[in-house]
């Protein structure tokens, strides 16, 4: 166990302001809960502003969905479920000491993380070829069967997914960051893979929110 | 004098935390919370002199009925600024960041906060934010109001895009403070500490936290959005697009009332501070204040609306937010009766933070009661936008986070510099500073009733008069800030030492010496009796 978590047991010590590890990871923890309910409220302000504007506007919001590619959407969507697993399975293998297993299932993580990136962004390159520019810029929004609304949709869902994919780069930061750590990590330390973790399924379950609203909901 | 001389060999082995280094780089790189207090003390004090200055800018103009000090855009500027800069610079942070940062740890028996060096992130942010938002001073300030109402903020030809970032990432420090906070108090109590003996001022840092936690990020996201609408050009909130303005200030008011009480809680826990230890009582009822500080967390998140009623919103809607900003109402004045519970037949000593309490109790009790009438909304139809509000704000956020910083810099001062300041100079500028605050806003009342609005540099010739005595007020108060730097820099460097307790407290941060050295306790402590014990026999 030992040599699988590479460091000596022991050799860590808290850091000044605690007394024990336990403490140290209670406050970690703790720390890492409070900031995502912070994350949360942000999200919300969104999601808030998505509801007035559906009430007002629904038909133009079952228009764009309608645009979004639901293929490329759903598929994403099972791509961040799969980086969920992924990430959740590492936790799993670091605490029963398969440190390496650990470290390989983060990298996957990482990499249905960019694989996630790159769909998106050819999601972008679509919705521009379409002539779809933020601020109701671009000849989609010249044709005369446009409903009013639908350049504050496509306002939403650049801001929405933009931001969601600022913390999809934020979280690939800290998991490579954990890749770096992980084979120095001791038991009393494994906290710190799942802050990763925990920080990995919020960037999961906003994507879980965003699909239907911008995917899914089609009208009928 | 004896209790300083018994501990003097212990000092001389830890050395206090101003003397453990002394460069200015030790400073910049400190993870110690009581230098990143200090830090953000100075850096907020620093920006309430750069916010009265646009104030008294703003006071030397409405002299005469014309615009003559300053023209219109410029009077716009100033009217911005200084409410950017006095809410966002020195009213958010003064107060948590920087007393609450020193005190905490000491308060619950810790050597330092959980994060130490996400502390001192959140001080570079601040600052970083600071500079940002008074650099589009120099080149194109803002003319906006601190509100940033859409749809004009986003067409402004003024730097707003710039000054949205800049508040965006001033409310990362809040969130980081708020973390650090929230995580400090959970987990790092010592053996003795439980929630019920926390001292009084943590409940209201820990209030404060749970808001600026929750709020903080739904103003990012408005603002932002608005600096997207300005610089993108997106039109989120723009009519002409479909956009909605009304939804911008329902965002808005979600954080900004909250906001409020981000400003006013951390004052209320330092009156709970000083009117226990210079009644030498324990309070009426410690359950009472602890919970109400909860209680006004929670209700102002439910009462935003109020800001709105006349934006148009629905008679009923307005109703219901009317209804529940009484309640906050509710929760101060048990507050107030407490204090005043605990005043009573206590052993009081008398001293310049008791009278800016006294001068914190008139004011918020003054400045709530006319509160409870704006929030009437029959009668804020025939306020709105009047100086009326003007006056009523300045009393609950001047009158109350004001006086409360500088109680707690005069009640903390011996804490934190070892030293005892001029009890006669801060009796007069006390003096100075309540009579100059009242002269300055009690007319502004008078004129907001009678009809003048808010934001204007011309006005109607009959409104003169009131309009000089608040300006000679204005004079008053800022010569009473201005003899207190003074004071206190004297007292710094030449007062007399203060000993670990100069005001007799039992409260925990009084058990340590002053300064306290670097780690707080010279050994893990163990708090046997509680902050406000007075009536238990010690040593």
């Amino acid at each position: 166990m030992a040599e699988a978590h590479g460091g000596e047991i022991g050799e860590v010590r808290p850091a000044f302001q605690f007394a024990t590890l336990e403490q140290q990871a209670h406050a970690a923890r703790l720390g890492m809960w409070v900031f995502l309910a912070s994350e949360v409220l942000l999200f919300s302000a969104f999601f808030g502003l998505w509801a007035a504007y559906y009430t007002h506007y629904p038909e133009a919001f079952y228009a764009g969905a309608t645009h979004n590619s639901l293929f490329l959407g759903t598929f994403n969507t099972v791509v961040l479920i799969g980086s969920s697993w992924a990430v959740a399975s590492a936790d799993f293998f670091f605490h029963t000491g398969r440190v390496r297993m650990a470290r390989t299932l983060l990298l996957v993580t990482v990499a249905l993380a960019a694989v996630f990136l790159v769909v998106k962004g050819i999601e972008y390159v679509q919705h521009f070829d379409d002539g779809i520019f933020p601020g109701g810029r671009g000849h989609y929004f010249e044709s005369p069967d446009r409903l009013p609304g639908e350049a504050l949709y496509f306002n939403l869902y650049y801001v929405m997914t933009a931001t969601h994919a600022l913390h999809v780069i934020i979280g690939m930061t800290l998991l490579l960051w954990l890749v770096r750590r992980i084979p120095r990590l001791v038991p009393a330390q494994g906290h710190v893979v799942e802050l990763g973790g925990l920080y990995w399924h919020l960037v999961d379950i906003i994507w879980i929110f965003i699909w239907p609203l911008f995917y899914l909901l089609r009208g009928t | 004098m004896s209790n300083a001389v018994a501990s003097m060999p212990e000092r001389a082995r830890t050395p206090d935390y101003l003397q453990a280094a002394k460069t200015v780089g030790s400073w910049l790189v400190t993870i110690d919370h009581k230098r990143i207090g200090v830090m953000f003390l100075a850096a907020s004090s620093l920006f309430l002199f750069v916010g009265g200055v646009f104030a008294m800018l703003i006071r030397a103009e409405l002299v005469t009925p014309n615009a003559q000090v300053m023209d219109l855009m410029t009077y716009n500027r100033m009217f911005t600024l200084h409410g950017v800069v006095m809410i966002f610079l020195f009213m958010i942070p003064a107060i948590p960041s920087g007393f609450g940062n020193f005190l905490l740890p000491i308060l619950i028996g810790a050597k330092d906060l959980a994060f130490p060096r996400l502390n001192l992130l959140s001080w570079y942010i601040y600052v970083f934010g600071a500079l940002l938002l008074l650099g589009t001073t120099i080149g194109n300030a803002v003319d906006t109001g601190w509100t940033f109402y859409a749809p004009y903020s986003a067409q402004s030809p003024t730097a707003v895009s710039l000054a949205l970032v800049a508040v965006f990432i001033l409310g990362w420090s809040s969130i980081l403070t708020a973390v650090n906070f929230i995580v400090t108090t959970h987990t790092m109590r010592a053996k003795g500490v439980g929630w019920m003996r926390l001292p009084l001022f943590v409940w209201a840092l820990y209030g404060t936290s749970v808001i600026q936690i929750l709020a903080t990020p739904v103003l990012g996201i408005a603002l932002l959005l608005v600096a997207a609408d300005h610089g993108l050009d997106l039109g989120i909130f723009d009519p002409a697009r479909g956009g909605d303005p009304i939804l911008y200030q329902h965002l808005f008011w979600f954080y900004s009332h909250p906001a409020v009480y981000i400003m006013v809680l951390p004052a209320l826990g330092v009156v709970s501070e000083v009117v226990c230890t210079f009644a030498h009582k324990n309070p009426f009822s410690y359950k009472a204040i602890a919970l109400s500080s909860l209680g006004i967390a929670f209700v102002g998140f439910f009462v935003w609306g109020h800001h709105m009623f006349t934006a148009g919103m629905s008679t009923f809607g307005a109703g219901a937010f009317a209804v529940l900003s009484m309640f906050v109402a509710i929760f101060s004045a048990i507050k107030v009766f407490t204090w005043t519970g605990t005043l009573y037949q206590g052993s009081i000593t008398f001293g310049t933070p008791l009278v800016y309490i006294f001068a914190f109790l008139f004011l918020f009790v003054f400045g709530g009661m006319t509160g409870v009438a704006v929030a009437t909304m029959s009668l804020d139809v025939h306020w709105h936008d009047t100086y009326f509000v003007v006056a009523h704000f300045h009393f609950i956020m001047v009158g109350g986070t004001l006086t409360a910083f500088l109680a707690a810099l005069h009640y903390w001062f011996p804490k934190i510099t070892g030293r005892l300041y001029s009890e006669r100079w801060g009796l007069l500028s006390a003096s100075l500073v309540f009579g100059g605050f009242f002269l300055t806003f009690f007319p502004q009342f008078l004129l907001g009733n009678a009809g003048m609005p808010r934001r204007y540099a011309e006005y109607a010739e009959e409104y003169q008069v009131l309009h000089v005595v608040s300006t000679a007020g204005s004079w008053l108060l800022a010569i009473g800030l201005v003899i207190t730097v003074a004071y206190l820099f004297v007292a710094m460097r030449h007062g007399p030492r203060a000993g670990p307790n100069p005001w007799r407290s039992r409260s925990y941060e009084w058990t340590v010496p002053s300064p306290p050295p670097t780690h707080n306790f010279t050994e893990t402590p163990v708090f046997e009796i509680g902050p406000y014990d007075y009536h238990r026999e010690v040593r």
